[in-house]
């Protein structure tokens, strides 16, 4: 029987349209723990490659007959080790192409929606490790929001739809994924927009954002909030008067957390006076955007991620503590640990590291964790 | 008695390579038997370390050099590993200390070349693989300081030697690597 061989973008559609599919991971059992591949209707055994080496018989009974059944490693070649001595013994199995390190790497765009002029917003769901770009096109036009460092992607995506990318955004200075924000605007000639208030050792040229300002991707117009609380400068925008891309301040089920630089105490306050002044005063039509997801049950039925702010005011736990003090200790007790290189990851967006994309690649591993419950 | 004679060198291969190979040579060997693996696969550390602890053998260290890994493994002989550690005592306390008392027991455990290098002068050379048949020529009574390049040889010998009776042990951490005081050359 031959094995076949899966696409990352196969996989996206096992997790987002919930297709059951049996994963055989055949990592470490402490990289399974840390991170793998989520999905409601997916079944896990993790049992690692080097156990397997005197065969897969012992295994075979525990592998269903009626769902599709994957074969994942960390970077491809022990999984299809491992899928060609199940295909040897008559099993139908397929391997995922590139690994975990290809997973990390996927991004599915989705569109979220159609803009009053006829343009366009799509999110960019990077699956394996949760996080959310943005590119808005209109008229030939484009800007992009939080871009990953998976570039080419942006850049590729822009060109099919016949788009220049003029503006780029970050929402804060990220410290859980290198952004690809300067890389593009290098690329495009693109003004790269960044908040002062998180690039005073940024080493690149940029523009400051600053609070109210607009501009516009062909009609459609991308306005900046200033929304400090995660860090001092985060900022939000409202595109179209639609949408609202949060960044990592608010999250559907969350909300951002205000310590990755050391400043929990400090940015409480700010945090607070956001999430529960500011957004106040916003349309609570407008459809909330974040820049990461925590849960693939936060993923909506058609892939985004993406919840009016209304709902989020009623529904979200870290908009529900009326007590400041109580709100307080909610987001500077019982955070959970630090990302992987956090301080080399800001350091990379500074600009100040320049790592090869191998390093950057494995400064990314594992799970985000930026979000408090 | 440990030998770091046996050598794999893996470097270049990619998952899942590494181990198989390593699994491979580990039959040759025999129990008690060191292996040192070189990888240049980063993810085989973390695999290693899994694999021994899985099929029973002891996972000693990993060195980095430059790019390439240096992993030890110990055949057969997961128990040993369960042993702690000897004390450590950091180097620049240990500068300190030598500078007050002259005469401490230094034992280096590095290779012969190491150690014609460059020295603490006053240092005794024993090897790490000599340290089982050479063991007598060390006195229990006193403090004995362990020195290697980095702290992971004398770590391993410190070990053995303990095993052996030996109490008044300190592991010099990190190790000649960043000594930055006078050395002696040759023997």
């Amino acid at each position: 029987m031959t094995v076949r061989i899966m696409k990352p973008a196969e996989v996206a559609r096992y997790s987002i349209e919930k297709k059951p599919l049996f994963i055989l991971d055949v990592r470490n059992e402490d990289a399974f723990a840390d991170w793998k591949i989520e999905g409601e209707s997916i079944e896990y055994l993790n049992i690692p490659y080097f156990d397997l080496l005197d065969g897969v018989d012992d295994i075979k009974g525990e592998l269903p007959r009626d769902r599709d059944i994957l074969v994942v490693c960390a970077k491809e070649g022990s999984s299809q080790m491992i899928a060609e001595m199940l295909s040897d013994e008559g099993m139908d199995v397929a391997y995922l192409e590139g690994g975990m390190k290809a997973w990390s790497e996927y991004l599915e765009p989705v569109k979220v929606g159609t803009l009053k002029s006829g343009g366009e917003l799509y999110q960019f769901v990077r699956l394996g490790k949760g996080c959310l770009s943005y590119m808005v096109i209109d008229a030939d036009k484009a800007a992009v929001i939080d871009a990953t460092r998976m570039t080419d992607v942006f850049l590729d995506f822009a060109k099919e739809k016949g788009a220049t990318i003029e503006h780029v955004f970050d929402t804060h200075l990220h410290a859980d994924h290198i952004s690809g924000g300067n890389v593009i605007a290098e690329a495009t000639g693109a003004t790269y927009y960044l908040p002062s208030q998180d690039a005073e050792e940024v080493v690149f040229d940029y523009k400051k954002l600053a609070d109210g300002l607009r501009v516009t991707v062909g009609e459609t117009s991308v306005e900046a909030v200033f929304s400090p609380g995660h860090t001092s400068g985060s900022t939000s925008f409202v595109v179209d008067e639609a949408y609202l891309l949060t960044g990592d301040i608010l999250f559907i089920d969350s909300i951002g957390r205000p310590d990755l630089a050391g400043m929990a105490d400090n940015w409480v306050g700010d945090l607070r006076t956001t999430l529960y002044n500011r957004y106040e005063q916003l349309s609570e039509e407008l459809v909330v955007l974040p820049a990461h997801f925590m849960e693939m049950k936060e993923v909506n039925a058609d892939g985004s991620v993406a919840k009016q702010l209304s709902v989020l005011f009623s529904e979200n736990h870290g908009l529900q503590v009326e007590d400041e003090n109580e709100f307080r200790v909610l987001v500077t007790e019982n955070l959970p640990p630090q990302p992987n290189a956090y301080q080399e990851i800001r350091k990379t967006n500074m600009g100040v590291l320049t790592p090869d994309a191998e390093t950057q690649r494995e400064m990314e591993i594992g799970p985000n964790r930026c979000a408090v419950r | 008695m440990i030998k770091t004679e046996h050598i794999l060198d893996v470097k270049g291969l990619a998952c899942p390579m590494p181990i198989v190979r390593t699994r491979k040579a580990m039959n040759d060997l025999l129990a008690g038997d060191v292996l040192e693996v070189l990888a240049t696969d980063k993810g085989s550390t973390a695999d290693i370390k899994a694999w021994a602890a899985s099929s029973g053998h002891a996972y000693l260290g990993t060195e980095t050099e430059q790019d390439v890994l240096h992993h030890f493994l110990k055949k057969d002989s997961a128990n040993v590993i369960v042993k702690q550690e000897i004390p450590v005592v950091q180097l620049d306390t240990f500068m300190k200390k030598l500078e007050q008392e002259s005469s401490l027991e230094i034992i280096d455990v590095r290779e012969v070349e190491e150690y014609n290098e460059a020295h603490i002068p006053g240092a005794i050379h024993i090897a790490l693989g000599e340290i089982e048949t050479r063991m007598n020529e060390l006195n229990k009574s006193k403090d004995l300081y362990l020195i290697c390049q980095t702290g992971r040889r004398s770590g391993i010998a410190g070990i053995q030697l303990r095993e052996n009776g030996f109490k008044k042990l300190y592991n010099v951490v990190p190790g000649m690597t960043e000594w930055t005081k006078q050395t002696k050359k040759g023997n």
